[in-house]
């Protein structure tokens, strides 16, 4: 059964469409990434999932529930640690936990009893008196993902859950997320980093400008979306090599900077070439998620 | 609205509170009892007796009711602002099925509690100064908290469209200040140009007096269903808009 199904979604700020036409149907059971440059509509999509934004048309589906329409209770087995994290800084670690789990009608006494489980599973046991400003970076991150568990959601939402964290940290969220894979919990997340994405997602939508323009595992969109092969040439001599023999290699060229990108099915030809120019250096490697991004979404800069 | 989640956001307002309760209450207090002790004496001695009373015992009631509205415009305004902006703890606890209308209602009630607290606060240093006796009191303490309502419910409306903390200077200089000289806290409204008397009839502070003066001296009320559906309007009124310019805010 779809736990998130998305159909026809739009989202107009000003005169710019931040989510257009967008339709997702997402089962239970998987990590889901929306993988896009900044800017995308990522945070944007999971607002209005989650009923905490009114979307311009389309429909949306949580859990079985019509989202807006059916209210903040679709948010009651469901999970968030947003973007920028909101803990709050008049509470100790473990009183965030407690008022957080009011907001959900659970006792105190309730959440009392699962704290040190929680910070256990966030990495954080013994920090339960901390106040929430002597805290790292990377405790709040995690002290957010736990904060999302207290409700012991079906669902959680995480937008760009390691953004900002050193890592250690990050190897830590993705241990803690894949285990609430195992679980059979269901995670629909937002990053622009690859190895992150290609990582921990089971299924990748590739989001630009408010539109997913690719959408399968990460292993498929590799295969299908890109060549095999990536020489990356540069050193003394690209632009005379650029000008007369790198096209005759058959591959797809392209330039960023002082570096070269030769995307094709092996690697000979563009070696071959090179061969006339000492000054060059390759470096060959198989293509990666990250070059279908770049390939799909452009080199130009976001902000 | 008023249901369990919002008594929720009520309580974790309760409990940050409680952590500095003794401070807090002091500091309710004391301010207005200087304005009390200054004025009363000082301004008083000069004065004979105003509307039948001694001066101190008149503007004892003025200042149960400024403080009120005080403390529920503070809470209203910057305290509730803090948490819709700067430490954004609305949006956290919108992460919950808690919706922004009950977290609104939730902050009304919260700062008309507080409101509540001053106010009582106030009235109790009256009982023991003995301006007023236990049994008026009493009956004053259901006012206070119309009061504190009435502003609290402004207050939300100013806080709701609020770009930064500066902007409450407005509210406070155009809005609160003015009023305070005009509604009848220190002298009574009957001393102002008929013009400004009928303006002042306009207000809620003035009702508000209107309703606590007569009980703090334990003086019959008159017209006090009319204070009391003036300070209705004016917190529900307020209330329901700010809902309003709060979804339009956040959830657009
Ligand atoms: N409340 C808002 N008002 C106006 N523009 C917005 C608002 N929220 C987002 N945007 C705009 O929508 C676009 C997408 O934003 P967002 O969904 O945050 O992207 P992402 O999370 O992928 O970086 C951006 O251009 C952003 O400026
Ligand atoms: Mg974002």
């Amino acid at each position: 059964m779809a736990v998130l199904k998305v159909e026809h979604l739009c989202k107009q700020y000003a005169s710019e469409l931040v989510v257009n036409q967008l339709s997702l149907t997402i089962p239970a059971g998987i990590c889901f990434g929306l993988l896009g440059p900044n800017g995308a509509g990522k945070t944007t999509t999971l607002k209005l999932c989650l009923g905490l934004i009114t979307p311009d048309s389309g429909s949306i589906e949580l859990m079985g529930m019509p989202v807006p329409d059916a209210g903040p209770k679709v948010r009651l087995r469901v999970g968030v640690v947003p973007q920028f994290d909101n803990l709050d800084p008049d509470f100790s670690v473990a009183e965030n936990l407690i008022i957080f789990g009011r907001y959900f009608g659970i006792k105190p006494d309730v959440v009392r009893a699962n704290v040190p489980e929680l910070l256990a599973f966030a990495g954080l046991e013994g920090k339960e008196k901390s106040r929430i400003r002597e805290l790292s970076g990377g405790m709040r991150r995690r002290l957010t993902l736990a904060r999302a568990l207290v409700n012991d959601p079906d669902v959680i939402f995480l937008d760009e859950p390691t953004t900002g964290l050193d890592p250690q940290a990050r190897h830590l969220i993705w241990e803690r997320l894949r285990q609430l894979v195992a679980k059979g919990k269901t995670l629909i997340l937002t990053t622009h980093f690859m190895d992150e994405a290609e990582r921990l997602c089971n299924c990748l939508a590739i989001m630009d400008h408010g539109k997913i323009i690719a959408e399968d595992s990460p292993k498929r969109l590799i295969e299908n979306l890109i060549e095999p092969v990536v020489v990356e040439v540069f050193g003394d001599g690209l632009d005379d090599w650029l000008a007369t023999v790198a096209t005759g290699t058959g591959c797809r060229i392209e330039r960023a900077g002082e570096t070269i990108f030769c995307y094709g099915q092996d690697a000979t030809a563009v070696l071959q070439s090179m061969v006339t120019f000492p000054g060059l250096k390759s470096v060959v490697r198989q293509a990666n998620l990250e070059d279908v991004f770049i390939k799909i979404t452009g080199r130009e800069l976001r902000d | 609205m008023f249901n369990q989640r919002a008594l929720a956001v009520w309580l974790r307002n309760f409990w940050v509170w409680r952590k500095l309760a003794v401070p807090s209450v002091l500091g309710n207090i004391v301010e207005p009892m200087l304005y009390l002790l200054g004025l009363g004496y000082g301004l008083g001695s000069l004065l004979p007796n105003v509307a039948g009373f001694p001066y101190i015992h008149f503007l004892a009631a003025g200042i149960v009711c400024q403080s009120t509205m005080n403390s529920a415009t503070f809470e209203a305004l910057y305290s509730a602002f803090s948490r819709l902006h700067v430490q954004r703890t609305w949006e956290a606890i919108m992460h919950a099925p808690v919706s922004l209308d009950e977290i609104l209602m939730g902050e009304w009630l919260w700062a008309a509690s507080k409101s509540l607290l001053s106010g009582c606060a106030i009235l109790l240093v009256l009982v023991v100064w003995g301006i007023t006796s236990p049994l008026h009191a009493l009956a004053v303490v259901p006012a206070i908290l119309l009061t504190g309502l009435c502003f609290a419910g402004m207050g939300l409306v100013i806080t709701s469209v609020s770009p930064n903390y500066d902007f409450f200077m407005y509210y406070f200089t155009l809005v609160i200040g003015p009023m305070l000289f005009v509604s009848g806290v220190f002298y009574p409204v009957t001393q102002l140009p008929v013009w400004l008397q009928w303006f002042s009839q306009l207000l809620p502070l003035t009702h508000a007096i209107s309703l606590i003066r007569p009980l703090v001296l334990g003086e019959s009320l008159t017209l006090a269903w009319l204070h009391i559906l003036v300070l209705l309007l004016y917190g529900g009124i307020g209330f329901q808009l700010s809902r309003k310019l709060a979804r339009k805010r956040l959830l657009s």
